[in-house]
């Protein structure tokens, strides 16, 4: 009872007794900007002259690389423009980032993937538009 | 015993130990985490939007589809602009910290063109979409278009809102705390933008594009 009282207390000792204020938004230095903005450029620039100039002729591949820059660049502008760490905020910022990244996952990936089950067992297209045609069975 | 234990050594400071906790906050003490919040809640509208658009985006109703539509010399000069805004807003806040009022202020100003300049661009697409038939009530891919580009639109433009608001503030009041923790905020939702913005060129202009 009384060692779990102590490893309360430490707990709060350690919440509380911060040196700095744990609350304050972290900086950003000329130099990180820069770094980010020069990162961000360059994973712009490929993405669109991989498309506009369709150097790779396959568009798999081409979309695969435009992704990986898409999702690099969400990356940069995390870590460099909004000067996020694991430890800001006693680890909330990042908990709550986390949370937020695996519903938006759950919504994009499940609407997309329940939507194209549904368009093919629909049978889109001539079937569906010749169905259409014939008269509804009279009931 | 336990009951004992409770009663003895824990009642004094529970009565006390959160009220402490409180005072050693400074006034909004908790506005970023706060303010981070809101934006992942923020990022979840646009999840749905993208989800929308998603599942919205081949159905053409016999009408134009992304490959006629986008002009992507167009859609790089925005995201330039975009993104030299968010430097610019980095180097605001740079000023910021330093205590330079002048500077901050100008770089303020900076930000602000460079929002208004992809807003102008923005607006001129639309405008063209419309004119050309392609309006939102043309086929579920317009509508989905038009309400996922034009949701980040709208925020930018409260976000110049916001940021010529604070303009004024500080001009008037100085870089106190509650300007610089009203600047820090805008600069998360600046840099949140360009990041969503990062989703929407890639999914919308250059996937569609693609396909």
């Amino acid at each position: 009872m009384s060692a779990d009282h102590a490893a309360h207390g430490s707990v709060h000792d350690h919440a509380s007794g911060h040196a700095h204020d744990p609350h304050a938004a972290p900086h950003g230095t000329f130099q990180s900007y820069v770094t980010g903005f020069v990162l961000a450029v360059v994973l712009t620039a490929i993405p669109f002259l991989l498309v506009m100039a369709r150097p790779i002729e396959s568009a798999g591949y081409t979309a695969a690389i435009v992704l990986v820059c898409a999702l690099a660049q969400i990356l940069v502008h995390m870590v460099f423009f909004l000067h996020m760490t694991p430890k800001a905020e006693d680890g909330w910022l990042l908990l709550s980032t986390i949370f937020t990244i695996v519903l938006v996952v759950i919504t994009l990936a499940g609407s997309l993937w329940i939507v194209f089950h549904l368009n093919n067992n629909m049978m889109p297209g001539g079937i569906m538009d010749d169905m259409q045609m014939e008269a509804p069975p009279a009931n | 015993m336990s009951a004992s234990a409770v009663a003895s050594g824990a009642a004094p400071q529970r009565t006390e130990f959160h009220v402490l906790e409180e005072e050693h906050h400074e006034p909004g003490g908790a506005t970023h985490l706060g303010f981070w919040i809101y934006l992942m809640s923020d990022c979840l509208i646009f999840a749905v939007l993208f989800a929308t658009y998603g599942v919205l985006g081949a159905s053409l109703a016999g009408g134009p589809g992304p490959r006629d539509l986008f002009d992507l010399g167009l859609v790089a000069l925005n995201t330039t602009f975009l993104l030299i805004s968010s430097i610019t807003y980095g180097f605001a806040m740079l000023a910021m910290y330093k205590g330079d009022q002048k500077r901050t202020l100008q770089w303020l100003a900076i930000t602000g063109l460079f929002g208004a300049a992809f807003i102008a661009v923005e607006l001129y697409e639309f405008r063209h979409l419309i004119h050309e038939g392609a309006g939102p009530q043309r086929s579920g891919f317009l509508s989905a278009f038009f309400a996922l580009v034009g949701t980040h639109g709208l925020h930018v433009t409260f976000g110049i809102v916001w940021l010529i608001v604070l303009m004024v503030q500080v001009t008037r009041r100085g870089l106190i705390p509650a300007n610089q923790r009203r600047l820090t905020c805008l600069s998360l939702f600046w840099h949140f933008l360009d990041l969503v913005w990062i989703g929407v060129f890639t999914y919308v202009y250059l996937f569609g594009v693609l396909r």
